[in-house]
């Protein structure tokens, strides 16, 4: 059977060629009849003797040795996972990747901004500068200091004085002008309370720039909003949600108020909230991610 | 103006001296050499250095009140225009091709900082001779700088960069260097025992001038310059009459009959001649005041222009520093406003200064300390003062230009510019230690100008790192400048890994106003006209935790708090309810989240 290789060696500076195997000498061509015979059309039949002096005269392997396959190509080195503050989500997502764009949604006391609080915690007490971009100016610095972030190596920037457009504008040139800085370990951009029509009309292409400027950098691109609005810019997507009960009190708020005795108000305590997270999207694995949850629980400032 | 690049080679002198530096060491190695930095034409100098486009140009400097204002001084273009110094000024006018401009005491003095500069990056051992000449001692500066012309070139060649054409010369002792540097152009060396060979061309004028040049003196010194100026003139007449030109017949003299006939002035001058005078060198400490001005002919109205020439100035004062090997962490920059009728009331609005701000400005009425930059064209000037610090100590001029441009397009000064004056504080450059294993951290530089930026997006109070207060009101904090500390805190790291997560607290700011349905004095239902999702009826509620605070003030506050939880549209939401139990009302101030 007679076969010819089409190479493409560009990278190598060579010019395109045929090259023709030798078994093909042995080989019986087939006549035009034949082919007719089969239904197929005529094909420029090549003679193995124009190609026997070939202007390569290395061998196949050494040819090829220059090619990767493209199966290796998309293979593109693991980022580096941070810490999230949090050990159950560590276990979960391995992490927040450096270089990538990580999204948080979910509902209103979902448990997003102590996530983030928590990342924001770990990444300053590693010694990183870290940003919080505020599009609704939302942080309580108690919070912040109670979950244990260095306040002098965070940069908070609020946004929102005016319209969540005006906002969302500040927030995303805020966000350029960062990114072009450099040199930060962690850039937060909290999108919680914005309405998610708003959060919408965010151009797909940005997100698209900021995961291009962030890649190739030690930076961790975070976003928290209440849906998924980056779409496949995101490496990894978290979705979270407070444990659904029919009352706060069952189990994320103790003591329970389905106990047989109505506890009055004033002996009631928020202490906490237990949080369910679900990992939707990781772009770590080359195998799409199948969903998977974890649990934790947050303790408020007061409960010690 | 010569460049550097057109650096002369010490002429005349280097035929003995030779270029080896052996040789120059061995000779010159157990001698005292100094070193004269003298700018001809100084009030010239000072205007080309301001302004340097005007080099190639015919330049007369006048000085006077109107309409008695004389020619000064001219630069050679002028000269060879038929200027000469005490023309008056509508004389001088009628050459067109000829470029006035008003003597500016600021500009010489700038000039004459500089000059100072230039010799301290040197040399600690600086002499202040005169307003257009510095003295150097140059002991122990060849294991240093090199041989001694090479010293000579480096003076002239940073004398360039600085901005001054400036004359460089070497000798054994100060008098003889200074007379070289008056007499010859360029970089000259004297090797030590041939000053009255190396002297001998130059005039006997040049023994005498100088004196007082630059200077303005008042009161009896005034009376004795004037003195000493009219002994001068007939000392030169009486060396004329007797037919010395030149410091060589002056050299040649006897040395007892020039005694009995000129005294001992005759003495102290042929010594100068023979370049045998010696005296030790008066050294002074040269004030760190890093300031330019520029004095405008018409008023700037728009900021780019203005930008332009904060640039010159920002690159000539940070030539300053860096010929001291300083840094700056703080721009002064006041701008005197043209503004003849009056005082504008809008510009009272610009720039409030407050304690926290990064920079700070204010439009304000003349100040004594400001006089310099008094004006004499308008009657009502005003000036409008910015300050710039930086966390750091800095040396770029592009990154002050982009800070000052930024800060003026926030405050823009509201009236024409007429004059610029930038002033910096020089500090010592920061010392840092890169590591490879060290946590990512913004560069200073970038850093700077990202946070300028981005409070030119947001607002300058509305970008920082928080500090908290002590106290339990709400709010408790305040906003202060980021400044990232370099090392990281390894101990609180390990003690972070046994924390767990701690519910954090997501404000509405301002809080939101909410109606609120009570049972038994505790909230049965919510409803917020702002926020929609923030109403229904209460599924759980802890409370009241009331504090209050402040009482011994205006400004005291009291509140009940109670956590409560709602119903969402999909899910349950927690929020903070607060009763203003001073001012009535109840507001919704955050969700747990």
């Amino acid at each position: 059977m007679s076969s010819a290789v089409v190479f493409t060696s560009a990278a190598q500076s060579r010019p395109f060629g045929f090259v023709v195997e030798k078994d093909a000498e042995v080989c019986p061509q087939p006549s035009g009849a034949e082919l007719f015979a089969e239904g197929r059309p005529p094909q420029r039949a090549f003679s193995t003797s124009a190609f026997s002096t070939s202007v390569f005269s290395t061998s196949k392997d050494a040819r090829l040795a220059g090619v990767t396959p493209a199966s290796q190509l998309a293979i593109r080195p693991a980022p580096e996972m941070v810490s999230s503050g949090i050990a159950a989500m560590d276990a979960l997502t391995g992490g927040l990747p450096r270089g990538c764009l990580t999204e948080i949604c979910g509902p209103a006391s979902s448990g997003r901004t102590t996530l983030l609080l928590a990342a924001l915690a770990a990444a300053t007490q590693r010694g990183e500068c870290c940003v919080l971009v505020d599009a609704s100016d939302a942080l309580d610095p108690q919070s912040a200091a109670a979950a244990g972030v260095e306040l002098d190596r965070l940069l908070w920037i609020r946004c929102g004085e005016n319209s969540p457009e005006k906002s969302l504008e500040q927030l995303l040139r805020a966000t350029d002008l960062l990114l072009e800085s450099g040199g930060f370990g962690l850039i937060a951009l909290d999108l919680g309370d914005l309405p998610p029509q708003a959060a919408r009309r965010i151009p797909l292409t940005t997100w698209f720039r900021f995961r291009r400027a962030v890649e190739h950098t030690p930076t961790v691109l975070l976003a928290v909003e209440r849906q998924s609005i980056a779409g496949s810019c995101s490496s990894l997507l978290i979705k979270l949600g407070l444990i659904k009960t029919a009352s706060p009190g069952e189990r994320a708020v103790e003591p329970s108020m389905d106990s047989q005795f109505p506890v009055p108000s004033y002996a009631q305590l928020l202490t906490g909230l237990e949080i369910t997270a679900e990992l939707v999207r990781s772009r770590m694995d080359r195998k799409p991610v199948c969903s998977a949850e974890t649990k934790f629980a947050s303790k408020t400032a007061w409960a010690g | 103006m010569k460049k550097s690049s057109q650096l002369p080679v010490p002429i005349a002198r280097k035929n003995q001296l030779g270029t080896d530096n052996h040789l120059l060491t061995t000779r010159y190695g157990y001698c005292f050499m100094f070193a004269c930095i003298f700018v001809p034409n100084f009030p010239v100098a000072a205007v080309f250095r301001a302004e340097p486009e005007l080099c190639a140009r015919a330049v007369a400097i006048f000085e006077g009140k109107p309409p008695l204002e004389k020619v000064f001084a001219v630069n050679e273009s002028a000269n060879r225009a038929g200027i000469t110094p005490g023309m008056t000024r509508a004389q001088a006018e009628l050459c067109s091709e000829l470029t006035l401009r008003p003597r500016s005491r600021l500009q010489e003095s700038v000039a004459h900082a500089v000059l100072l500069d230039c010799a301290q990056s040197f040399s600690p051992c600086v002499e202040d001779a005169a307003a257009d000449m510095a003295l150097v001692d140059l002991e122990g500066m060849e294991s240093l700088f090199g041989s001694l012309p090479g010293i000579g070139r480096s003076l002239f060649r940073c004398a360039a960069d600085l901005g001054l054409d400036a004359n460089i010369a070497v000798a054994s002792n100060p008098d003889a260097a200074v007379l070289a540097a008056r007499g010859f152009s360029g970089v000259t060396v004297i090797p030590s025992g041939q000053e009255a060979e190396s002297l001998g061309s130059l005039p006997v004028e040049v023994l005498f001038a100088g004196r007082g040049a630059g200077e303005e003196r008042e009161g009896k010194q005034k009376q004795k310059e004037d003195e000493r100026r009219k002994k001068s003139e007939c000392l030169l007449a009486t060396l004329e009459r007797w037919g010395i030109h030149d410091l060589r017949a002056l050299a040649a003299l006897p040395k007892v009959a020039l005694s009995e006939r000129l005294g001992q002035e005759g003495l102290r001058l042929q010594q100068l001649a023979r370049g045998t005078a010696s005296r030790t060198l008066v050294p002074v400490e040269a004030p760190a005041v890093f300031e330019e001005a520029i004095e405008l002919e018409y008023p700037i109205v728009l900021l780019e222009p203005l930008a332009f020439l904060l640039n010159r100035l920002l690159e000539q004062v940070c030539a300053r520093l860096a010929a001291r090997s300083l840094n700056t962490q703080e721009l002064r920059l006041t701008l005197a406003l043209h503004n003849l009728t009056g005082v504008d009331p809008q510009l009272e609005t610009f720039g409030i200064p407050s304690e926290s701000d990064a920079s700070q400005g204010a439009v304000q009425a003349q100040s004594p300390a400001q006089h310099f930059i008094s004006g004499r064209q308008s009657k009502f000037c005003l000036t409008f003062c910015r300050t710039i610090r930086l966390p750091l100590p800095m040396l770029d001029p592009k990154l002050f230009l982009k800070l000052l441009q930024l800060d003026l397009n926030a405050h823009p000064p509201g009236a024409p510019i007429t004059k610029i004056h930038l002033a910096v504080e020089p500090a010592r450059p920061r010392l840092a230690q890169g590591g490879l294993f060290l946590p990512p951290s913004p560069e200073p530089e970038k850093l700077e100008l990202t946070l300028a930026r981005i409070a030119g997006l947001v607002g300058e109070p509305r970008v920082g790192s928080m500090e908290l207060l002590d106290t339990y009101r709400a709010e408790g904090f305040r906003m202060r400048r980021f400044t990232p500390e370099a090392a990281p805190k390894i101990n609180r790291q390990k003690a972070a890994k046994e924390k767990s997560a701690v519910a954090a607290l997501r404000l509405f700011r301002p809080p939101l106003r909410a109606a609120v349905t009570l049972e038994n004095g505790e909230p049965a239902r919510v409803v917020c006209s702002k926020k929609k999702e923030v109403q229904g009826n209460v599924l759980w509620k802890a409370g009241p935790w009331r504090s209050s605070g402040d009482w011994w003030e205006r400004e005291a506050w009291a509140r009940d708090e109670w956590d409560i939880a709602l119903q969402n549209a999909d899910s349950i939401a927690l929020y903070r309810l607060v009763r203003d139990l001073l001012g009535g009302g109840w507001f919704v101030e955050g969700t747990y989240d």
